[in-house]
């Protein structure tokens, strides 16, 4: 049995961390802006397209395929440079303060209009290049052999949890995000210029998203469709571990993982069931997720 | 005037097919939608936005395959249980949901929508997987048309259907019960102390919104003679909120002219371009931050400003 359940066991692990990618980004964009957006997913996949691209570019030029690691991360650096900024000034910013319905309704028009753009400018057709993977290669522990590429997902998501606590706590920047998050008008009558915080965590979001994208490809490839089934992944994810909340992202995309494994063993037909059930269940019994704290009801 | 208005415009619409027939699927899949976006209305009305509404439409439309196969051959009959499928659904689902609100309200629509659209694409031995399920073309008071004959039946009967349910929901909305979700938009504590029971009107709301869907999903499944997982899909649902907003959450005929108004650009976009959603996403946003009232809300004001 254990045999079996290790890979699987890493394997959910390794998806749980491209989940974490896409969740954290969306619940960190929630915490700072107060909007939720539905657009998320459609930026991870844009990183995703951006990715595969430019690996394939590398691939079909013959250069050095290490350069393709640089080429993942680096498109996830363009993606952010170029939609945060573009999308947070020309469309979010009309939305700070307005109703949730509204909130939803504006990124929802976004979310397809980015879904078109991805048709139009990368086509239908899926694609792959799996270099960074192979360049990784495998190790074999006890018996059972792992992707080494899959490990470094895992890491990236620790460095991920790890980074943006320390972003956020230990320097100046973070210090000016939580002052905005904690108070926004009394952040904003003491000097800070909160339309740089908003642009910044909102292209922040874009980059986190775009590299969970961007890091997916060599596994999974690409293909039309995976914006909207990131997004309610991410959703799913976000909402267990509370929204806001980065810890609780990192905690929930673990239990969606292992709830995906126990599917898997149990159910194998229902293993895309899980992140829901998981998410109902929570929700039912802690409608504010996990980490999240009980605002006041408004009167 | 309103009455001439929409007499007006429900004639115009059951003389249209006549004149082009191909656009008899469109308009009868157009008032489908329709029903499903006055059900999410309703929602809205209390402030409450739903991605979710799809699952009802889906769970009516999976309901008249079931049924169908099941050997009820009858349309009036497998319009009215699949209504009652979809309403049982919302009731036992919307028993839950209503407790919460906001961002909350709709995220657990979707997730139970979601898990609802993975069961109906997963239990392939049950429901055909993405295959989905052919809807076979049932009789009519016991009179079995040829497909086009049943085609034209269907496109008339959701006409009258239209008129029917939207006065009755007009009625609906008119009543104190109705006004009672406003009022919960507005602030909830004061009805409470009012003595009102607001899980109560909330319930009654969702479950006639989910009747309303399921309607909308029992039509589209005559229509198109196929039911599949996609029906469930959020984004099925993101499409039915935004036909209740292009329509304007005012009124009742809001979200049909909503859901015309679309089905009708995109049988005119797909001739030109396959970058439909790319419309669409524009003209909500543009909708959303020019025309906050909606689409009806334009014509309401004209007919307000003239004397």
């Amino acid at each position: 049995m254990s045999n079996a359940i290790i890979p699987l066991l890493l394997d959910s692990l390794a998806s749980a961390a491209l989940i974490f990618f896409a969740a954290v980004g969306l619940t960190l964009v929630f915490s700072v802006l107060r909007v939720l957006n539905v657009a998320h997913g459609s930026l991870y996949s844009i990183g995703g397209y951006v990715a595969a691209s430019a690996c394939l570019f590398i691939a079909s030029r013959q250069l050095n395929p290490y350069l393709s690691f640089a080429a993942l991360l680096f498109s996830a650096v363009f993606v952010a440079a170029i939609f945060g900024p573009l999308i947070e000034r020309s469309l979010v910013r009309w939305t700070y303060g307005k109703s949730e319905a509204v909130q939803i309704l504006i990124t929802f028009g976004l979310f397809l209009i980015l879904e078109d753009l991805q048709r139009l400018v990368f086509g239908v057709q899926s694609l792959y290049e799996d270099a960074p993977m192979r360049l990784l290669g495998t190790s074999s522990i006890g018996g059972v052999v792992y992707l080494n590429y899959q490990i470094l997902l895992v890491g990236m998501a620790v460095l991920v949890v790890v980074g943006l606590r320390l972003l956020i706590n230990h320097t100046r920047l973070g210090r000016l995000i939580t002052a905005v998050v904690t108070d926004r008008e009394m952040a904003q009558s003491i000097g800070i210029d909160t339309n740089r915080i908003f642009i910044l965590a909102f292209s922040l979001g874009v980059f986190l998203a775009a590299l969970g994208g961007a890091l997916s490809t060599p596994t999974s490839g690409i293909a039309p469709g995976l914006g909207a089934d990131t997004m309610v992944l991410a959703f799913a994810v976000a909402a267990i571990g509370g929204l806001g909340q980065i810890e609780g992202a990192a905690v929930a995309s673990l239990i969606v993982g292992l709830a995906r494994v126990l599917a898997i063993y149990l159910a194998p037909s229902l293993d895309a069931v899980a992140p829901y059930a998981a998410m109902l269940v929570v929700l039912l019994i802690r409608p504010y997720g996990l980490f999240g704290s009980v605002t006041a009801r408004r009167i | 005037m309103r009455i001439i208005l929409t007499a007006a415009a429900v004639l115009t619409l059951a003389v249209l097919p006549v004149a082009a027939p191909w656009l008899q699927f469109v308009l009868t899949l157009a008032i489908a939608k329709g029903f499903a976006a006055l059900g999410v209305a309703v929602l809205l009305r209390a402030g409450l936005i739903s991605i979710g509404h799809a699952m009802f439409f889906a769970a009516s439309a999976y309901g008249v395959a079931f049924l169908a196969h099941a050997g009820i051959n009858d349309l009036g009959l497998l319009l009215v249980l699949s209504v009652l499928v979809a309403a049982l659904t919302g009731a036992i689902a919307g028993a839950f949901l209503v407790r919460y609100r906001a961002i909350f309200f709709a995220m657990l629509n979707l997730a139970v929508s979601m898990v609802f659209y993975a069961l109906c694409a997963k239990l392939y031995g049950v429901t055909g997987g993405t295959d989905g399920m052919p809807v076979p073309i049932p009789a009519v008071f016991g009179i079995i048309f040829a497909e086009p004959a049943f085609k034209s039946v269907l496109f008339y009967l959701s006409l009258a259907l239209m008129v029917l349910v939207g006065l009755a929901v007009q009625r609906y909305l008119d009543s104190p019960l109705g006004h009672a979700l406003s009022a919960v938009h507005t602030n909830e504590i004061r009805l409470e102390y009012l003595g009102i029971p607001v899980w109560a009107v909330l319930l009654i709301a969702y479950v006639i919104s989910a009747a309303l869907a399921g309607l909308g999903g029992a039509i589209s499944a005559f229509a198109i003679g196929r039911v599949v997982p996609d029906f469930a899909f959020w984004t099925a649902s993101g499409h039915l909120v935004l036909i209740a907003v292009l329509g304007g959450i005012g009124g009742v005929p809001g979200a049909f002219i909503g859901a015309l108004f679309l089905e009708l650009l995109h049988s005119a976009a797909v001739t030109v371009t396959d970058a439909w959603n790319l419309i669409v996403g524009m003209a909500l946003i543009i909708v959303i931050m020019f025309m906050p009232q909606g689409i009806y809300g334009l014509f309401a004001r004209k007919e307000a400003s003239s004397p």
